[in-house]
């Protein structure tokens, strides 16, 4: 925790000096908790996700694409799993992707993969996982990711499920360009600064929200109070995170917070880490859209696979880390 | 000249192409401005993010909403 040290002593600073909550017992911990996890999370954030844009401006979509339908499916669902984490993921480009990765030739195992771990792995919960609970949960959380990407896609390619995908997706041929829009480097720290702004502001209000709770949580919340339904030994509870998750992935930003101050009241690790990969892997809006491209059977098989993924990596841990 | 948005329908694709047809107004451009939202339409154009502003058949702008200001800019330097 070193490099957080002078955010400490700020955060100290303004609750003891500025707010004058010295004395004040719970509250004083409570804001002070606040104060430091919103200022390190702002800050860990702008840094990470302007790095990874800058990485990423180097390998848009079009050229992992280029790289990918060059290797074998083994190497391919690996790369694939990788290259997902510093591809930024909204839903709204979960069809082209798909029908471009597709359509150009990339196994349909191989593009799966890559749709588990983009959305997954990414770095606004890499950071929020590296803030709060530090840089082991993180670590496992990226390679239990990787793991469950590979390992889906290559289940999936192994099914032979090319007949659930929408007819018209294999009759268009494109051809396979790594062609983007070239840019400079004073252009790559441009969009790299703007895109950084435009995620922070998207997420913002989710993270102090979900950090004030967590705050109150923290504060007032009895130690061993959810240990009770959310312990490691209750079997139900890594299933039902990852149900609660499904429908909660716009908001993950916000649950992560929430969900660390849950973990400190008793709920075990494995299912913590259940119900975040839940919250970003498995999300309602992106199976809606992507009844356009492929039918309801292997969208089922798809959140299936990935859902089973998910609870054997709780239940690992749950196992684990006791 | 022929200026589109394509995008899948969702709010980020919509609120480009809000801003690009205020762009063309402020430049006083008559050109219309298209929206499609047949996403094969964007992977035909090799593109694989949504949304893509795209001036004469080439896409210019993917994967993210820039501000009016800067939409500006890329339409003037591609007309």
């Amino acid at each position: 925790m070193g490099i957080f040290y002078p955010i400490k002593l700020l955060a100290n600073w303004l609750t003891d000096v500025v707010f004058r909550l010295k004395d004040a017992g719970i509250l004083r911990e409570a804001v002070n908790f606040f104060i430091y996890d919103t200022i390190k999370i702002l800050i860990l954030l702008s840094v990470i996700i302007f790095v990874v844009s800058i990485i990423r401006s180097f390998l848009p979509p079009e050229k992992i694409r280029h790289i990918l339908t060059r290797k074998n499916r083994f190497v391919g669902n690996i790369l694939a799993a990788i290259f997902g984490i510093i591809t930024p993921f909204c839903s709204c480009s979960a069809v082209p992707l798909f029908l471009g990765f597709v359509e150009a030739g990339v196994p349909l195992g191989v593009t799966f993969s890559f749709l588990v771990s983009s959305p997954m792995v990414n770095e606004v919960a890499l950071v929020l996982l590296l803030g709060l609970f530090g840089w082991k949960v993180a670590l496992i959380y990226i390679a239990s990711g990787l793991i469950i990407a590979t390992l889906s896609g290559l289940i999936i390619g192994k099914l032979k499920v090319e007949h659930l995908v929408e007819s018209f997706v294999f009759k268009h041929q494109i051809k396979n360009s790594a062609a983007g829009i070239k840019m400079s480097w004073r252009e790559r720290f441009e969009s790299a600064k703007n895109y950084t702004a435009g995620i922070i502001k998207k997420v913002w209000p989710y993270i102090l929200i979900g950090i004030g709770v967590g705050a109150w949580i923290h504060g007032y919340v009895p130690a061993d109070f959810l240990a009770k339904y959310a312990s490691s030994d209750k079997w139900y509870a890594v299933p039902l995170a990852v149900a609660i998750g499904i429908p909660l992935y716009s908001n993950a930003a916000g649950v992560i917070p929430l969900v660390s101050a849950l973990t400190e009241k008793g709920v075990a690790m494995g299912t913590t880490l259940a119900f975040m990969m839940s919250v970003t892997a498995l999300s309602l809006p992106e199976f809606m859209i992507l009844k356009k491209v492929m039918k309801l059977k292997l969208i089922i098989i798809f959140a299936g696979v990935v859902g089973i993924g998910i609870m054997f990596t709780g239940f690992l841990f749950n196992a684990i880390l006791k | 000249m022929k200026i589109q948005v394509l995008g899948s329908g969702c709010k980020t694709c919509k609120k480009l192409f809000e801003l690009t047809t205020q762009a063309i107004k402020e430049l006083n451009l008559t050109t219309e401005v298209e929206y499609i939202t047949d996403l094969q339409k964007i992977v035909a154009m090799g593109v694989m993010q949504s949304p893509v502003l795209a001036i004469n058949g080439k896409p210019v702008l993917t994967g993210f909403v820039a501000d009016v200001k800067k939409i500006k800019e890329i339409i003037k330097k591609n007309i």
